[in-house]
């Protein structure tokens, strides 16, 4: 398959995406593609048919994940983001990751854990927010601007596994 | 995956868990974090008159290997000099740890807080490294 994983979805290249458009998309690719469809088929088809389909979920997978959806469009021009070998980071932001995994880790000695938890969240989703929109902001540009969004996705991936411990944390916290 | 019994002792026992003055002239202190994974670490070291690491603390947010190698790396800090503890490698500790190659990255972001840290205490005392 040659084209892009927006194209394959007619959709514009940009880290804005209607996440319902893309749905409604998918579903459609679905129908078309599915394997049942080529039950009858000959094996080449057959065979053809399923590799499509699992190239349909791994656009809608991607082009659905804000950050994977990032990481994709520095992908499409060339960047690799290195995630695996970029280690050293900017201070400022490595503190206040440590501070808010801190922070979670305290939780549950507030008064008002579920308040403490709330307040932790709103900070974390802004800080994503913010990272989000200067990415959409630099992905285009070239030198130093798309430098600086190389390093906006890196923090989206921290914030993005801090976002998951505390989805993890709230779900035992009010299990019992 | 398994971990080793080396990573599971540091993971269970972590040496040198804690916090130093980061304002303290004699105080170096690396942050690094690993965006794949999102582990964040902050390791800190407190350097004698004679030049020589006395204390050495760590706080990891990650996996057992994280965590293990900058344990490890904090026993193996105290008591070098600046010079000998920027030769400490990640390949040393990873064979120490015995990591798998998917933990590899763990003990290299060991040894990066080892430069961090070095690079921040020899920053407040006008060297460049």
């Amino acid at each position: 398959m040659q084209e892009d994983y927006f194209e394959l979805f007619g959709l514009p290249q940009s880290y804005e995406v209607s996440l319902q458009t893309l749905s409604e998309r998918f579903r459609d690719l679905q129908r078309v593609v599915h394997p049942d469809r080529y039950a009858a088929a000959d094996e080449r088809e057959k065979r053809l048919s399923v590799q499509y389909a699992a190239e349909v979920n791994d656009a809608y997978q991607t082009l659905k994940d804000p950050v994977l959806r990032a990481i994709y469009l520095l992908h499409c021009r060339g960047v690799d983001a290195q995630m695996e070998n970029n280690t050293v980071m900017d201070t400022a932001f490595l503190m206040q990751q440590m501070e808010w995994r801190e922070a979670l880790d305290e939780v549950h000695k507030c008064a008002d854990p579920e308040a403490a938890l709330d307040n932790l969240r709103r900070d974390i989703v802004e800080a994503m927010q913010s990272c989000q929109s200067g990415f959409a902001e630099r992905w285009q540009s070239n030198g130093e601007q798309l430098k600086a969004a190389e390093d906006l996705v890196r923090k989206m991936q921290f914030i993005d596994k801090l976002i998951q411990q505390l989805d993890q944390f709230e779900e035992a916290l009010f299990d019992d | 995956m398994a971990y080793s019994d080396k990573v599971l002792d540091h993971y269970d026992n972590p040496r040198n868990v804690g916090k130093l003055d980061a304002d303290d002239p004699d105080v170096g202190t690396g942050m690094v974090g690993a965006p794949a994974c999102g582990d964040v670490m902050r390791l800190q070291i407190k350097v004698d008159s004679q030049g020589i690491i006395e204390d050495a603390r760590f706080k990891t947010y990650g996996c057992g290997s994280a965590i293990a190698s900058s344990s490890l790396v904090t026993e193996w800090m105290k008591g070098k000099t600046l010079d000998e503890a920027e030769q400490i490698k990640n390949t040393a500790i990873a064979e120490e740890l015995a990591l798998p190659p998917v933990k590899i990255h763990c003990s290299v972001l060991a040894e990066d807080a080892i430069k961090a840290a070095v690079s921040d205490y020899r920053g407040k005392h006008g060297e460049k490294s």
